[in-house]
């Protein structure tokens, strides 16, 4: 994957509005946004309604991911582009799962809402309505997928890395700072992950930085070209927002996101954490 | 309905003029609160406000409310607040005690 086949810009995004087989997304854990105004033509995703299951602590498997695309009029051949609010983190978990089902021409809207928003480019209150869809999902992709036991065996010996902010990796903070902090789990981060918060890879206006600068901030932080990468942060959509800079966009092989971060790590009994703002050993 | 679960459940940012939650301790939390305003005063609805810690880092990022309103659960120490808007652009620093903080954050266009 390249930053040409994976990302689009906004110029591009308002020039293919009414494109056949072109079908933008607006996904968001909270969609108030979307119903105030969305890209003309943009179906949505509620991130926690839609893709989220109902009783297990999991996301949708693949039946559900098909019957959530079929009733949305998402067809496997369409190609989809995902934006949204919070800097794309959403529409970059959504991305993910978009490829962990398979799905073959997927792209994200370079800046997300954000960008559309402080360009001032034309939102509509018009929910489209699209003919019902017959997709078939994959079975998922877990080479994209890291769960707990992999995380476990990876201290040490694979890259790790915490892209929530320094103050959550370093235990100070349990929750983004825009979100109340009580929390039940311990705070602090798994042992020899490096931290690259997520921000570091995008400007001020929620667009990607260059490639070169990119590959620059990770090469920097110690990132180990040699060796395969998890990423993980609290839930794992700010990690999606890195998966999609490390796999997409720069196209290093064997990365993964662990979504269950940190809310799953910080609650397990017995394993290590590290307090404070350096690696740790393992 | 839990709030306290229902919050910690996702990551992006809750409604800006909600109400806090009563499940909120201010006791124990430094919230950094106030109002976006343009060079004339007027609320401004929909900026981007992030949150900067002592080092510049990026720590948190919301969309101010239609009455301009924002709001962080921070630590106490100094922060920087940032806003991006169709209005212009603004930024002070701050330090946070423990408790609620209050702020006015204005943007004009550079």
């Amino acid at each position: 994957m390249s930053r040409d086949t994976a990302l689009v810009s906004a110029d591009w995004a308002e020039k293919n509005l009414e494109t056949p087989g072109v079908v933008f997304v607006e996904v968001d854990e909270d969609t108030t946004a979307y119903d105030g105004g969305h890209i003309p033509g943009a179906v949505k995703i509620d991130w926690k309604q839609d893709l989220q299951d109902p009783v297990r602590r999991d996301f949708v498997n693949q039946a559900q991911f098909s019957a959530l695309l079929s009733e949305r009029g998402i067809s496997n051949d369409d190609t989809v582009v995902l934006y949204g609010g919070n800097n794309n983190w959403f529409a970059a978990y959504a991305y993910w799962y978009f490829k962990l089902y398979g799905h073959r021409d997927v792209k994200l809207l370079d800046g997300g809402r954000k960008k559309w928003e402080l360009d001032a480019r034309p939102y509509s209150k018009d929910v489209p309505q699209r003919a019902r869809a017959s997709y078939q999902a994959s079975a998922p992709d877990l080479s994209i997928r890291a769960f707990r036991d992999e995380v476990v065996a990876s201290i040490g010996v694979q890259n790790l890395v915490d892209v929530r902010s320094p103050d959550e990796f370093a235990g100070r903070l349990l929750a983004p700072a825009h979100l109340p902090q009580e929390q039940s789990q311990r705070g602090g981060h798994i042992p020899t992950a490096i931290n690259v918060p997520w921000s570091k890879a995008a400007n001020e206006d929620g667009t990607f930085k260059s490639d070169d600068e990119l590959a620059k901030i990770y090469g920097e932080a110690g990132l180990d070209g040699s060796k395969d990468t998890i990423a993980y942060c609290r839930i794992g959509e700010r990690s999606s927002h890195t998966w999609f800079v490390l796999k997409e966009i720069l196209g290093q092989q064997n990365v993964k996101n662990y979504d269950g971060s940190w809310t799953e790590y910080g609650s397990l009994i017995g394993v290590p954490i590290v307090l404070g703002d350096e690696s740790g050993e393992a | 309905m839990n709030i306290s679960l229902d919050l910690a459940d996702g990551c992006g940012a809750p409604d800006q003029s909600a109400p806090i939650p009563a499940s909120v301790d201010l006791e124990k939390e430094t919230v950094i609160t106030g109002i976006v305003s343009s060079a004339d005063g007027a609320p401004v609805a929909g900026a981007y406000v992030r949150l900067l810690d002592s080092s510049g880092e990026f720590t948190a990022e919301v969309v101010s409310s239609p009455d301009g309103v924002f709001r962080f659960f921070a630590a106490p120490g100094s922060w920087t607040l940032r806003a991006l808007s169709r209005s212009g652009n603004g930024d002070l620093t701050l330090d946070a005690t423990r408790g609620v903080n209050e702020v006015a954050l204005s943007v004009a266009a550079v």
